[in-house]
């Protein structure tokens, strides 16, 4: 007989092995998957491999497909520590690649020392405002943040395809005859690219760079600050956190906003390090903010893994996108993804639970054996 | 008359309408038994590829191939939600982040583009799609002939299914325990009532409904298969639900009220209003919102209609 017990201690050495399964999980279903189309699994994921990490400059590339993937997998770990579900990452970093690319082409003539920071700071402060919305709907009137958050994302998806193809806005290039029949955005000047650091002939991008600290302080705020302390409480128990005077509406408002200017950033990140160019298309086909979810999930909400689990899924990203053809069909990374969230979540029943396996007494005891006891 | 605004929109937002519709009560009747399954985008996009596909690859009559491929979406799409109900029912998982992974999983980026792509389903058009039936010859009935008696077979379908399913809820046993499982799991289970086989089939039900939603998208909207078709109809069908009070009837006035937020954008559009495409596409969405957070204020407030036992895993030894 199975049986399923609540564990009473986390096991720490099932925080590692958990999420290493959930990958080699994922991996052998989608092979399943693959095999099942006609495709070759081993060849497809050595591909994957090869294009996403060893082959040459594939880490540098890689590190900037990652850019995103841990700033988005930030924002959702900042958020759903406390369970509040900002599930509008996808549109919170459409609208900082908005303020990044505005900014970048108000100050285009200025030096990178002024460029950079006012990009960076453009893409946390609309990021960040794209998510008050639903942080301050969900405080004021309760109303679910996971769907008001989620449709903002199609409307920001709108925005900008407004913003570069319906509109003489100014994002978009209309100085020449070509771009006012293909429209297209307006290219950042070269004092807006944000420069890398060269380290053992691999490239960090800037973005990158800001990640890792953007992680370390979301580490320090919920492990060492008041602030983050009470959002912990909050998401380990609202009622008890109410009845300890702590203000959740405006935690909530501000984890929200705290979500989306890392989403925002990562907006930034994809327009300074990347693309230069606010690009409808191409943002909205890498989907960087849903993937967050993903990246969030399999480091189980640890600012630290958020960064290691970003590179693999950069990889995984990176390669899947090098790689898309008729051998590598579309939707074969977004797949990947579902499987591996699947079998975190599978995962997460052996860190709270023991599941023991019993085989059936031998000699139960029989009621006949109680009731021969008798008052002397 | 029957060309004008009024009566053309009310037309289209039945029309417009009806996948949502399937859909919001199938994410009705799973969250009557307690599992609240965020993955209704993904698996209305299963339906649509599995439909689409089963529509080009079985031949035979027209009725009976498009038959094929709604009984195909279905199936696919309820295989999808087994996902959610493994996790979420018998592995205890967190039943928002459960749903999520199934809309990445199965959704735009994931199995339904990647199905579509291998079989290689894009850019052609459907061998057979749904087309408005006449009823009685009454289509060119004045106002109420283009609304009611124009209108193709799955939309009646849906009309059917909202009976049905008062019937079922209000009206049967097997409704009064789902109903008592979406309340009180521990009461149903000392009852006698298999809360798991409850969440279970009506996880699926969900499932199955919202694959027929979204072969609707393929069959009957576009008639043909584009990635990421739905464009977040699984989204608005949950936010349905919540719009419905968890009630069918209220689930079919929400469905057309947002099915005329779609269909006015197109209808303007061809009236030649001149605004930008994107205001008119973003029209429900905002709208969703909108009522969202006026459901959320007032009597929202009290939750009326929602099941208590919504969202919370049910662990008999914890109970």
């Amino acid at each position: 007989m199975i049986r399923i017990e609540r564990r009473l201690t986390e096991a720490r050495w099932l925080l590692v092995a958990v999420p290493v399964g959930s990958l080699i999980g994922a991996v052998i279903l989608s092979s399943v998957i693959l095999l099942a189309t006609g495709h070759d699994p081993l060849g497809t994921w050595q591909r994957l491999l090869d294009r996403g990490f060893l082959s040459e400059g594939a880490l540098s590339a890689t590190l900037v497909q990652a850019t995103p993937l841990l700033l988005t997998g930030l924002a959702a770990a900042a958020a759903f520590r406390m369970q509040t579900w900002n599930i509008g990452a996808e549109g919170q970093l459409y609208l900082g690649a908005v303020g990044a690319s505005g900014a970048g082409i108000a100050l285009g003539s200025q030096p990178a020392a002024l460029v950079i920071p006012a990009m960076v700071l453009a893409g946390l402060v609309t990021g960040a405002a794209w998510a008050a919305i639903p942080g301050v709907l969900r405080a004021v009137f309760r109303t679910n943040e996971i769907i008001t958050s989620l449709m903002l994302n199609y409307v920001a998806g709108l925005l900008i395809t407004y913003l570069i193809f319906d509109s003489q806005s100014y994002w978009r290039e209309l100085s020449t005859f070509t771009s006012r029949v293909f429209p297209q955005g307006k290219y950042l000047s070269a004092a807006a690219g944000w420069p890398s650091v060269q380290i053992a002939g691999i490239a960090i991008p800037f973005g990158f760079l800001l990640g890792m600290v953007a992680a370390a302080s979301l580490w320090l705020l919920y492990r060492s600050t008041r602030f983050g302390f009470e959002a912990r409480v909050i998401g380990d128990s609202r009622a008890a956190a109410h009845y300890a005077g702590i203000r959740t509406r405006r935690k909530i408002v501000a984890v929200m906003a705290l979500s989306g200017a890392f989403a925002g950033l990562g907006g930034a990140a994809e327009i300074g390090d990347f693309r230069h160019v606010l690009d409808p298309r191409g943002l909205q086909q890498a989907s960087f903010g849903y993937a967050g979810i993903v990246v969030a999930a399999l480091a189980r909400l640890n600012p630290f893994a958020v960064i290691l689990v970003a590179v693999l899924l950069g990889g995984l990203s990176n390669g899947g996108f090098s790689l898309q053809g008729a051998d590598f069909p579309a939707g074969l990374v977004g797949t990947l993804q579902g499987l591996i969230l699947f079998c975190a979540l599978a995962g997460e029943l052996l860190v709270r639970y023991r599941v023991r396996v019993q085989r059936p007494r031998r000699s139960p005891v029989h009621p006949a054996d109680v009731a021969t006891v008798r008052p002397a | 008359m029957n060309n004008s605004l009024v009566v053309v929109t009310a037309a289209s937002a039945i029309f417009y309408g009806t996948p949502l519709l399937f859909a919001s009560l199938g994410e009705l009747l799973a969250e009557r038994s307690g599992v609240l399954n965020l993955g209704v985008e993904g698996m209305m996009l299963v339906g649509a590829v599995s439909g689409f596909w089963a529509v080009q690859t079985v031949g035979g009559p027209g009725w009976l191939s498009l038959l094929t491929a709604v009984a195909v979406a279905a199936l696919a799409a309820a295989a999808t939600s087994l996902i959610h109900a493994f996790l979420t029912v018998t592995l205890r998982a967190s039943q928002i982040v459960s749903g999520l992974a199934l809309t990445i999983f199965a959704g735009a980026t994931g199995l339904s583009s990647y199905l579509g792509h291998v079989a290689n389903l894009g850019g052609k058009p459907a061998h057979h799609e749904f087309d408005a039936i006449d009823v009685f010859g009454l289509k060119d009935a004045p106002v109420i002939g283009p609304i009611l008696f124009h209108q193709n077979a799955l939309t009646y379908g849906s009309w059917v299914l909202v009976g049905l399913a008062l019937l079922y809820l209000y009206r049967t046993r097997p409704g009064l325990h789902l109903r008592a499982v979406g309340e009180s799991p521990a009461t149903a289970d000392a009852m006698g009532v298999n809360v798991t086989t409850y969440r279970y089939v009506h996880t699926m039900l969900g499932g199955a409904l919202a694959g027929v939603g979204g072969a609707f998208f393929s069959l009957a909207i576009t008639p043909f298969w584009l990635d990421g078709m739905t464009s977040g109809a699984g989204w608005i069908a949950i936010a349905l639900v919540i719009f419905a009070f968890w009630r069918p009837e209220l689930a079919l006035v929400g469905a057309y009220l947002f099915g005329a937020f779609s269909s006015l954008a197109f209808t303007l559009q061809a009236r030649q209003v001149h605004l930008p495409p994107e205001v008119f596409s973003s029209l429900p969405y905002l709208m969703t919102i909108v009522v969202l957070v006026l459901v959320s204020t007032g009597w929202g407030r009290r939750r009326l209609g929602a099941p208590a036992a919504l969202g919370v895993p049910y662990i008999r030894e914890e109970r």
